[in-house]
């Protein structure tokens, strides 16, 4: 059964507040906060890219879970906003860790796109060994496009997240994952080639608030446990709103579906690994902790991945 | 109490204005429903006419105004 070995994160330094985003956005910044939840992001440098960002996450994780990349037999690398068509930022990642040889496959997904990772790495790692899942997005680069929406610039950051998943020895076993995706709104989210991103917000808050308990239902049910046994949830950070409003579905407490959204914004399909890999350091998995991973992103993709503490 | 009457009335609970628009008005863009009363004001309609509307219905556009919200209650009544 696959495990769970470790996670990494890398955020970049520079720190943007709502105060500087108000003014080209023509509004104030205590809007940008009780519209959002968001108070500040992380934007990256000219100078960095994701798959650099990607490296550094990557390096964390291998560092905390005590690999070296040597040990790595693939790697599965999530971004919705790699800077060419091709290649992804997979082999430029592969590349940097000095792992040439290995398997480097890109999943072009926005938000949902670590999920999906996780839960694919799970049985391929039965056959490929350890599994690097990396996501990393640059999504200033995007929101920065003209015109500049209000509704949508304030809502991202930058950053990258990194998850180990080993075939057998780990902290954190792999219990079951399910995946689903579903294109009748594709157009609702979605982000053209030298266009601004285009996003029907409605349409995806009430697709979202349906589709990520179901998930996390059906998920659950069929491996035989209630909503309230799972310690933590770590979600997909695209909207504090959204997060109460699964937390409200599954009778859940909210304050076990694990928060960082105040101080990274949606930083796309890195987030729910920027989440774990902060999770993991503080309060961290103790024994017997059921852990649910959830998300739901352009696509639809969306679903849910159920782990436990050893 | 007809149909419409139920229908105001939640539509009036999850709204962040007393007044109501007319029937073909907009209430995404009156302001009457924000993004995330949307999800909740459906809910609530399904449990009022004891319906489920599937996945592939879940458009805003369905249910942007009294009008629209009315015609596509009574088609799964």
């Amino acid at each position: 059964m696959a495990a769970i070995r470790g996670f990494g994160a890398y955020l970049p330094s520079r720190v943007v507040t709502n105060a500087e985003l108000a003014a080209p956005l023509d509004c104030e910044a205590g809007w940008i906060l009780d519209v959002s939840g968001i108070e500040e992001r992380r934007y990256a440098a000219s100078t960095e890219s994701v798959a650099s960002m990607g490296v550094s996450a990557a390096q964390q994780c291998l560092e905390r879970a005590e690999l070296k990349a040597s040990d790595l037999g693939m790697l599965l690398v999530s971004s919705g906003s790699s800077e060419r068509r091709f290649p992804g930022p997979a082999s430029a990642i592969v590349h940097a860790l000095n792992v040439d040889g290995i398997p480097a496959i890109d999943l072009p997904m926005a938000s949902a796109g670590s999920l999906f990772g996780m839960a694919l790495a799970a049985p391929l790692s039965q056959i490929y060994g350890n599994i690097l899942v990396i996501a990393s997005e640059k999504m200033s680069a995007i929101v920065s496009r003209q015109p500049l929406e209000r509704g949508v610039v304030p809502l991202f950051g930058d950053g990258a997240g990194a998850c180990l998943i080993s075939p057998e020895s780990g902290p954190v076993k792999i219990l079951d994952a399910l995946l689903n995706s579903d294109g009748a709104f594709a157009d609702d989210l979605r982000l053209e080639f030298s266009a601004p991103l285009e996003m029907n917000g409605r349409s995806v808050i009430l697709q979202a608030s349906r589709k990520i308990p179901s998930a996390i239902a059906g998920l659950l049910e069929r491996n035989g446990q209630p909503a309230s046994a799972v310690k933590v949830f770590l979600m997909h950070q695209a909207n504090q709103n959204l997060m109460d409003r699964v937390a409200r579905a599954l009778q859940v407490d909210a304050a076990h579906f694990y928060s960082n959204i105040r101080h990274y914004g949606n930083t796309s399909s890195a987030s729910m690994l920027i989440a774990a890999a902060e999770w993991w350091r503080h309060p961290g998995p103790r024994a017997g902790d059921l852990i649910c991973f959830a998300a739901f992103g352009a696509g639809f993709h969306w679903g849910a991945l159920l782990a436990q503490t050893v | 109490m007809d149909n419409s009457e139920r229908i105001i009335g939640i539509v009036r609970k999850f709204s962040n204005h007393t007044a109501l628009p007319d029937p073909d008005e907009s209430l995404f863009d009156s302001g009457l429903i924000d993004s995330f009363a949307l999800p909740d004001m459906l809910s609530e309609l399904e449990r009022e006419f004891g319906i489920q509307i599937p996945a592939s219905d879940l458009n805003p556009r369905k249910f942007e105004s009294l009008a629209r919200i009315q015609s596509y209650i009574e088609s799964r009544m």
